[in-house]
């Protein structure tokens, strides 16, 4: 399903004398429908650019990165975005949203964009909202006041309202209780039993143990720095 | 799929001056494009240019019709090419008051563009009027009331109303929330990006607010002195910028 | 007896013909505002300076003229002008409506009916019908000539919207032979359906915003309106109080400080004509 053969991606700083930094090279490894692989390797590593560079939000040099039957690499924009739009879900650390939209509506959003009905949408959103136990009388506020903890489970209700065949976790599971992040990891093991590809970031050993099946080291694919 | 507009090649010079030169692009149906760039990068004048405000010296900007396909708006005749932009076409601008009649009340203001493909039933009319002015956030009761009563943000909602009630297809928009309180701004942005997405609208929208684009574009194009420097998808150019200018632009931004 | 001072009717040759070139293009093409080259008159622009411009240019030694104003043949303008072209041109002159082959007129339609031996010349304060929404010549121009007259029905939504039905009762737009839209100059919207497929030629002359226009006998010209919102010919629900006239066009008089009041037709010849044949109004002496 997701599937990187010789990726490699460099930083051109033009406005710092115009310094590359070659971040990784000659990346090569897939993910079947229903298998979770997680990225490891120490903070600096690169985890979360090459998911990044999954994501099509950073640009690829090398390589190609195949989602179905789309490389990321050469794909137009357009072809992207509807690629993000049915296929490939990403979860970020960050919840971005237009300022003073309603929670309710921010979870329902990738499902609008899908065409499907804004009843159907938000309907799937309440189920989404509840499980993952925020506040009925949060869900007509902007999630932009939020604690992190909330935030990052309505990025994580908003991520899962559409059941996207692929899927990309930066750090589902970081500032959840335990009772959420027992709900978060099911969501991701009801997500592989539907046969979605994922592909993680935890730095919560228990959880990566639990939900993924392999492990790639992203620090074999850094570049020592040229001393 | 066929572009709804392709761009080949535009070049507008004032003198000795250029204005934009050697634009080429495509849009899809649906597509949201930012253009983002400093005052007198020429972004103004290739959105003047693409919507035919101002004629090119050199170039295409062939636009999909409905009646008959592809067709080169540079080289149409006048009453064809308004024709379009009182039908196809959207122009928001930046300051509401170019792009409404200050003078007409609110419901005149909306079913101007229905009058001017022909409807002639006054109750028609104003009921389209009153629906629209309540998807664009804005009490039916105001319908008779005129726009200099309005605040900006309602202004420029109205503005959007008066655009959009012909159903058209492409939206330009030059600096659509310039000039407005950062929350009246929010909420201008929650309604466009609805009525892009539940009217199919295509969009190409001028600015120099990173954020507006972030929030509104699915793809962006940086321009520099009348050239595009960069494209790509937004939050790609944002997060990733390659070219040198880009990466200027992006990181000059004030961190909130 | 001509004032032997002036060119017959006060214009050199010259100008009556570029006027007269200007009245043809503008029979020519019906409705359409053909620019021209105002002279100074001797009066003031708002005293018809533009209609006097056109009647001097189509009046022949021969003709017989008459001047209206408001209906009326015995106001200050309407006597003015009439001795002004009794000195310059020494016509005839008449109030007599059928006896006038060139009659000027300000905001009125005679109630006879006109003649194909008529010319009726009007004076038109601001001949563009655009101009109320949309101030730029320029603009206005393009609109005409790319029939774009979509504002003209907002001006007539806006009244609707404000009074409940339309209100502008006078220089009321109309189309003409499905074409321009024009200024039919600011006669009562009770005269309009006069101005479709009359007999006599109808010129409009416009002095101080340079502009001449025309309608040839018998053109279409229809006003405009909405399909919910009819275009009414309205008058005041009286009839003459002088000559009992149910079917003319009536002025409101104030009768005395007591909030009396009189309805009288505008058009006194058409008013005496049917009172020296014997009609009565109920406020006849």
């Amino acid at each position: 399903m997701i599937e990187l053969s010789n990726v490699s991606k460099t930083f051109t700083l033009h406005n710092q004398g115009s310094a590359v930094i070659e971040v990784i090279s000659d990346v090569s490894f897939a993910v079947a429908p229903g298998e979770c692989v997680a990225l490891t390797g120490a903070s600096g590593a690169g985890k979360s650019t090459l998911m990044r560079m999954i994501y099509g939000n950073y640009l690829t040099q090398a390589g190609a990165i195949r989602i179905g039957d789309v490389d990321l690499v050469q794909a137009e924009p357009r072809e992207v975005i509807a690629l993000r739009r049915e296929v490939l879900g990403y979860v970020s650390q960050f919840l971005r949203v237009v300022p003073r939209v309603p929670t309710l509506d921010v979870v329902a959003e990738p499902l609008r964009a899908l065409g499907v009905s804004a009843e159907a949408s938000q309907a799937r959103a309440r189920a989404l909202l509840t499980q993952l136990n925020i506040p009925v009388r949060l869900w007509s506020l902007s999630p932009t006041t939020f604690s992190g903890g909330e935030q990052q489970r309505v990025n994580i209700a908003r991520g899962f309202s559409h059941t996207y065949p692929a899927m990309l976790l930066d750090e589902p599971t970081a500032s959840l209780d335990a009772t959420n992040r027992e709900i978060v990891l099911s969501l991701i093991e009801e997500a592989k039993g539907r046969g979605a590809a994922i592909i993680g970031i935890f730095h919560d050993e228990a959880a990566r143990d639990r939900v993924c099946d392999r492990e790639i080291d992203v620090s074999r694919f850094t570049p020592k720095a040229a001393a | 799929m066929t572009p709804l507009l392709s761009v080949q090649g535009v070049t507008k010079r004032y003198g000795a001056h250029i204005g934009c030169a050697d634009v080429s692009f495509e849009l899809y149906p649906g597509e949201v494009m930012g253009i983002v760039g400093e005052s007198g990068s020429g972004k103004s004048t290739l959105l003047n240019c693409m919507a035919g405000h101002l004629t090119p010296d050199a170039g295409q900007v062939v636009f999909d019709t409905r009646a008959d396909g592809p067709r080169d708006t540079v080289t149409m005749s006048e009453p064809e090419r308004r024709m379009l932009s009182r039908t196809d076409w959207a122009f928001v601008h930046q300051h509401a008051r170019d792009g409404l009649r200050m003078g007409v009340s609110a419901g005149g203001n909306v079913g101007e563009r229905l009058m001017a493909v022909g409807e002639r039933h006054y109750g028609d009319i104003r009921s389209k009027a009153t629906d629209w002015l309540e998807r664009v956030e804005i009490d039916a009761g105001r319908v008779d009331d005129r726009p200099t009563t309005f605040s900006g943000g309602m202004q420029q909602r109205l503005q959007i109303a008066r655009n959009l009630v012909t159903g058209p297809r492409l939206v330009f928009m030059d600096e659509p929330t310039g000039g407005l309180d950062v929350s009246v701004q929010a909420r201008l942005l929650d309604l466009l990006r609805g009525l892009v997405r539940d009217m199919g609208l295509s969009a190409i929208i001028v600015t120099h607010d990173l954020a507006v684009v972030r929030l509104l574009a699915d793809r962006l194009m940086v321009m520099k002195s009348g050239r595009v420097v960069e494209a790509g998808l937004t939050d790609q150019v944002l997060d990733d910028p390659q070219h040198a200018y880009s990466q200027l632009l992006v990181s000059s931004v004030l961190q909130v | 007896m001509t004032d032997q001072d002036y060119n017959f009717a006060y214009l050199d040759e010259q100008t009556k013909r570029m006027i007269r070139r200007a009245i043809l293009k503008g029979l020519a093409i019906p409705g359409y505002q053909v620019p021209f080259a105002s002279r100074e008159m001797p009066m003031p622009y708002g005293w018809g300076t533009g209609g006097v411009q056109v009647s001097a240019a189509v009046l022949t030694p021969e003709d017989t003229f008459k001047v209206i104003d408001q209906g009326a043949d015995d106001t200050t303008n309407a006597v003015s002008i009439r001795s002004f072209f009794q000195r310059t041109a020494g016509v005839t002159t008449t109030t007599k409506t059928s006896d006038a082959s060139v009659i000027q007129t300000r905001h009125r339609i005679p109630e006879e009916a006109l003649t194909e031996d008529q010319i009726l010349v009007y004076q038109v304060p601001i001949p563009e019908p655009l101009r109320f929404l949309e101030p730029r010549e320029s603009e206005t121009r393009k609109m005409h000539s790319l029939e774009e007259y979509g504002l003209m029905h907002v001006k007539l939504y806006e009244d609707i919207s404000r009074h409940g039905h339309i209100a502008t009762s006078y220089a009321y737009p109309v189309k003409v032979e499905g074409r321009y839209v024009m200024d039919p100059s600011p006669i009562p919207k009770f005269d309009n359906p006069k101005l479709g497929d009359m007999a006599a030629i109808q010129l409009f002359g416009a002095g101080r915003e340079q502009r001449i226009y025309a309608l040839p006998p018998y053109t279409q010209v229809v006003s405009l309106d909405f399909e919910d919102h009819p275009f009414e010919a309205s008058k005041a629900d009286h009839p003459c109080g002088l000559c009992g006239a149910e079917e003319s066009y009536l002025d409101e008089v104030i009768v005395d400080d007591a909030g009396g009041r009189m309805f009288v037709c505008s058009d006194t010849d058409y008013c005496d004509a049917r009172q020296a044949a014997g009609y009565k109004g109920k406020d006849a002496a």
